[in-house]
């Protein structure tokens, strides 16, 4: 996978519509197999966002704490 | 002398060009506005049109009008931007040079990327859309009214959530609201898209009995079987479809290669320069900026780029910043409802539902003409 293949969304301080609907528009503009990787600072997308992920049947491939925000690393599978 | 082009005359384009007329010396900068129709549409009346509470000739004035004298308006389609030459080409005119643009152009609505949309679906995200929505709330007599968005993102998130409430409020007056279902397909984790204010929105749905399923992001229609897919998986079916249109970014932008893949315009979230391009800076729906879609969003962000046009112009050090600023104005019907105003940092604050909050609405619709195209508030 190469970098020009991951898209990277800062959803930082987006309350609304907030970093899910940021995530359902980079998976929905992703081809089948790049990765879109989504940043937050909304303590709610650590519930959210993985459970969207399964729901929707794609691959959550990481997330990484960082300072002050989450990186939520996904795979469009389908 | 310096030349600034404006793309869009809907709310912040207005405001860019009207503050840049009012700051900037005649000898400093030409200002020139480019709108496709030379009318100037106010978006958050479209619903009151849909339930019959506005005329729609009261949404619409002449862009002219609205702009200081010293703005030139050319009423034309702007086909390609030309980032490399700053050169903007004109369906009809003469291209225009800048030496800054300011892309304002909202967001488009595509209703042919979901097959079935246009036969199935009903919306209020367009005059003509609204009334042929008021035309089938007028002549319905009962059954399942699914409220839903056909994809993301959308103009005004917590609209279909707000029509769903009006659906109630709309029937209930009518006398047949026992014979209406009125079911909420959301495509979030919650019913509202403000996670502190959700709670107050599904205490509205438990009182009025307004169902909702939440992670429904649709796939497909079936006009035939009169039913909607979502890609998580789920079916339901309808007697009418009330649904979002999709939306892409402009067509300039994506036929000037300057869009994602769904045509928003990459955009700096505070400078509000675009990543591509620091001389062209990106106001409001056409953006990829994590706000929502949004007058009120487009309001302040014009504010933020007219200080930088002003700033580049003067060669002087740009320092404006955007802030996230958003404030949203919501009828949940009955007279009632709520504002908030929220921002990068600071979440909104769970609002009262009140009749102060549902005037405060009505304020803003009438004020709007008055106070906000020309950047007075």
């Amino acid at each position: 996978m190469t970098e020009e293949q991951k898209t990277v969304l800062d959803a930082r301080g987006s309350f609304c519509p907030g970093p899910l609907m940021e995530l359902i528009r980079g998976i929905r503009q992703a081809k089948v197999g790049e990765l879109v990787e989504v940043w937050s600072s909304d303590s709610g997308s650590r519930s959210d966002i993985p459970f969207w992920v399964q729901k929707a049947g794609h691959q959550m491939v990481g997330v990484y704490e960082e300072t002050g925000y989450t990186r939520f690393m996904v795979k469009k599978v389908k | 002398m310096k030349k600034v082009v404006v793309l869009g005359g809907g709310v912040g384009g207005t405001i860019v060009a009207n503050l840049l007329a009012k700051r900037l010396r005649k000898d400093e900068a030409e200002i020139t506005l480019v709108d496709i129709s030379g009318k100037h549409i106010y978006q958050p009346g479209f619903i009151y049109v849909a339930f019959g509470k506005k005329n729609p000739k009261k949404l619409v004035r002449d862009e002219r009008k609205l702009l200081r004298t010293r703005v030139k308006l050319v009423i034309d389609e702007a086909v390609k931007i030309d980032p490399l030459n700053h050169k903007v080409h004109l369906a009809k005119g003469p291209v225009l040079d800048y030496d800054r643009l300011v892309l304002a152009l909202g967001a488009r609505l595509v209703p042919d990327e979901l097959p079935g949309y246009k036969e199935a679906a009903q919306h209020f995200y367009s005059i003509e859309g609204a009334q042929r929505l008021r035309e089938a709330l007028e002549s319905f007599q009962g059954g399942r009214i699914v409220v839903t968005v056909a994809s993301v993102p959308y103009k005004c998130p917590p609209a279909p959530s707000e029509a769903a409430c009006q659906l109630d409020y709309y029937f209930t007056k009518k006398g047949i609201r026992d014979k209406v279902e009125i079911h909420y397909l959301s495509p979030l984790s919650r019913v509202f898209p403000l996670e502190p204010v959700n709670p107050v929105v599904e205490k509205i749905f438990a009182k009025h009995d307004i169902k909702s399923t939440i992670f429904f992001n649709v796939e497909s229609i079936d006009p035939a079987k009169k039913a909607v897919s979502s890609i998580e998986g789920e079916t339901f079916s309808y007697d009418m479809l009330l649904m979002i249109p999709p939306h892409r970014g402009a067509k300039v932008v994506e036929d000037s290669g300057l869009g994602d893949r769904g045509g928003w315009l990459p955009t700096e979230k505070y400078t509000l320069r675009t990543k591509a391009n620091s001389d062209i800076f990106g106001i409001g729906d056409c953006t990829d900026i994590p706000v929502s879609k949004s007058g009120a969003a487009a309001h302040f962000e014009a504010k933020v780029v007219a200080d930088s046009v002003v700033a580049d112009i003067r060669g002087e050090q740009a320092t404006a910043k955007y802030d996230g600023r958003v404030t949203c104005y919501c009828d949940a019907g009955y007279h009632k409802g709520f504002s908030m105003t929220f921002d990068y940092e600071h979440p909104p604050v769970p609002p009262p539902l009140s009749l102060r909050g549902w005037i405060g609405k009505q304020l803003v619709n009438l004020g709007y003409w008055m106070l906000v195209p020309q950047g007075r508030v």
